[in-house]
């Protein structure tokens, strides 16, 4: 074994939905700052058939080096092909640390691949760090709450985490980057695996989609009731945007569940965030990364919601709402 | 054909009401339930038991106070049902978990065809146990499971993936792990919830009758470590508008609409008051 050979962190190039998610990129520009702190090279792996153009943008936007292995038989994603090759990759390499989006797919391929090298793996972080002794500092919401956890793999290597979509901003591109590319064939041997993909197509039902709103307005358990929750409704139409709940309002049947914002639904990105009677908490606040102006109303003025506002409004939710719509009604000229 | 499900206890603090007069959530009310995706996976799993001949074991780890879920699940349809609980076992993350389970699985039901765990949790929401128990166990495994369709020994799945509707086809022994889109948990009687706390016993296993000591734990245990946990501080100076809901309003649309009117693309502006009244 090479004992001197560089530190390196790995980057799992999750490519499938590339415009929409950008949580690779985001993971490289984090991955890029934690090197240097470790003296580490950045690696992004990207296994899949007819796969140049993910190993220049990869490399554009900061990879150091890129691992690719470019083959028919990766052209849909496998979660066992994909263990297969990654489990023997590591062996031989070693990496210091893999991070893995935690996208769906990330979600269900990483605690696998973390059984397998037999190390840790936090879930859905939504911050990275480097701690004094040189450790993955892996910062996930805990438990209910306001709380986040800072949680370390102190003795097994590699140190892996799934992050959040959003948590990081990608480095611009810029094709002028250069990385070393190690273009290696499928390794042979590798067992067969025992799912089959039969069909898969990207879905078609018109997915209500509110990450892409630029205005939103969202209501908590302060709405009261279902009825004035739906008053967020029209607030919305007025402000050409749309609604969206916390989960004690998805569960009590207020609002759908692909409305849900934070840890356990959507993750928005509005330029415009109004949230009505929601307290602030951590598993919802994490959907609100790249929220640019926030308004919250809340009656309570010590809510974590108002904390993290621009403006913060305290008062009673519906009321505001109810003002809101008649004011704007007057004000806005089409 | 044998079903194993494996359900986790867990609590409805963060649901909790919320005290109209204090302002507080009711903590008195805090209880545990059977997280939700885990009831759907065992609602998928008396479908299954309907319709093919099927027995079901539910099985937990968790607090004493657990064993009021496993009567739920009796009462519900589930055959037997298994309670690990030891304290050594207490704070083990999912990679700990999941070598537990497939302890107990092993001992308890090795026959099994094919496990079902729920997507994911509503008190950590990791999605981790069901992968790696399907490591554990070595099994072709599938998550977010919507659908499924049993033909002789193969199993077939539909779910949907970052976007992506696949049906993946595998052959027993296997896992999944349901999701709530579909299988909507049936509604259990109180008589039947009765029956099921006279009726059928649950089995407890400790660490010790699954074979695994404190020192076996600990070396095959955990492998992550929560260094502490601290409240996240809210970063902005911000502007705090109070008073009547309609002067406030008002006092913020005079100073944001501009700002909101470029953004919605729309203009905004107070209307000139000669023509009231
Ligand atoms: C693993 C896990 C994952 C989770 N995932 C999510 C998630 O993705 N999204 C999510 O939202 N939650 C999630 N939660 C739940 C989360 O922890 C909180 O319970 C939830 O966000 C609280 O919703 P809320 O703010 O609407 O309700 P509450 O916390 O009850 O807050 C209600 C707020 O309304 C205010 N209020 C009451 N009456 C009025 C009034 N008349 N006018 C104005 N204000 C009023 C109160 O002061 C309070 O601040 C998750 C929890 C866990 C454990």
């Amino acid at each position: 074994m090479t004992t001197n050979r560089r530190k390196s962190i790995w980057v799992f190039g999750d490519y499938r939905n590339y415009y929409q998610n950008r949580v690779t990129l985001q993971l490289i520009a984090r991955a890029v700052a934690l090197a240097k702190t470790i003296n580490a090279e950045v690696c992004a792996l990207i296994f899949g058939h007819e796969i140049d153009e993910w190993i220049m943008e990869y490399t554009a936007h900061g990879a150091d080096r890129i691992l690719a292995i470019d083959d028919p038989a990766l052209k849909s994603y496998s979660t066992e092909k994909y263990l297969a090759i990654i489990e023997r990759l590591a062996r031989e390499r070693d990496p210091e640390i893999i991070l893995i989006g935690a996208t769906d797919f990330g979600r269900e391929f990483a605690p696998r691949l973390a059984k397998r090298l037999k190390t840790g793996l936090s879930a859905d972080c939504v911050g990275l760090d480097i701690t004094e002794d040189g450790l993955l500092l892996q910062i996930a919401p805990s438990f209910g709450g306001n709380m986040l956890a800072e949680i370390v793999t102190e003795f097994h290597r590699p140190q892996m985490a799934t992050v959040r979509p959003g948590t990081f901003k990608e480095i611009p591109h810029d094709y002028e980057r250069t990385a070393i590319v190690e273009r290696l064939p499928l390794m042979k041997g590798l067992p067969k695996p025992r799912v089959r993909l039969i069909e898969y197509e990207r879905s078609v039902e018109k997915e209500h989609t509110i990450e892409n709103a630029s205005v939103i307005v969202c209501g908590g358990r302060g709405m009261g009731n279902k009825e004035k929750f739906k008053k967020l409704q029209e607030l919305a139409r007025l402000l050409g945007g749309d609604v969206g709940a916390t989960r004690p309002v998805v569960y009590a049947g207020w609002a759908e569940h692909n409305v849900l914002v934070g840890q356990a639904g959507k993750h928005i990105k509005p330029k415009i965030l109004f949230s009505f009677g929601i307290s602030g908490a951590i598993q919802h606040t994490a959907g609100l990364g790249e929220a640019d102006f926030i308004v919250a109303i809340n009656k309570n003025p010590q809510a974590t919601m108002l904390k993290m506002a621009d403006v913060a409004i305290v008062g009673d939710a519906s009321d505001v709402v109810n003002n809101l719509i008649k004011e704007l009604k007057k004000r806005i000229r089409e | 054909m044998k079903l194993v499900v494996c359900i986790k206890q867990v609590p409805k603090v963060t649901e909790l009401p919320w005290d109209e007069k204090t302002g507080t959530l009711r903590r008195d009310l805090a209880s545990g339930m059977m997280n939700p995706a885990c009831k759907h996976a065992l609602e998928a799993a008396l479908q299954i038991k309907e319709n093919h001949n099927a027995s079901i074991t539910v099985i937990t780890m968790g607090p004493p106070a657990a064993e009021e879920m496993l009567r739920e699940a009796l009462a519900m349809g589930a055959d037997e049902a298994i309670l690990i609980c030891d304290w050594l076992l207490a704070g083990s993350d999912t990679f700990a978990t999941s070598l537990v389970l497939k302890e107990a699985i092993k001992k308890q039901c090795p026959k099994f065809d094919l496990i079902l765990c729920g997507a994911y949790t509503a008190d950590s929401e990791t999605a981790q146990v069901g992968p790696q128990l399907a490591e554990e166990l070595d099994l072709p495994a599938a998550a977010y499971v919507e659908k499924m369709e049993i033909t002789g020994k193969t199993l077939r799945v539909r779910r949907l993936v970052d976007n992506f509707r696949e049906t993946l086809e595998m052959e027993f022994p296997a896992l999944v792990t349901v999701s709530m889109e579909n299988y909507k948990p049936r509604y259990t009687s109180l008589a039947g919830l009765e029956n099921a706390f006279d009726q059928k016993d649950v089995s407890v296993l400790d660490a010790k009758s699954l074979g695994l000591s404190s020192s076996s734990i600990e070396q095959k245990g955990s492998r992550t470590r929560v260094r502490k946990v601290f409240l996240r501080k809210a970063q902005k100076g911000n502007v705090v508008l109070q008073g009547a809901a309609s002067n406030v309003v008002h006092e913020f649309l005079d100073r944001y609409q501009r700002k909101i009117g470029t953004v919605i693309g729309k203009s905004i502006e107070e209307k000139k008051q000669h023509d009231d009244k």
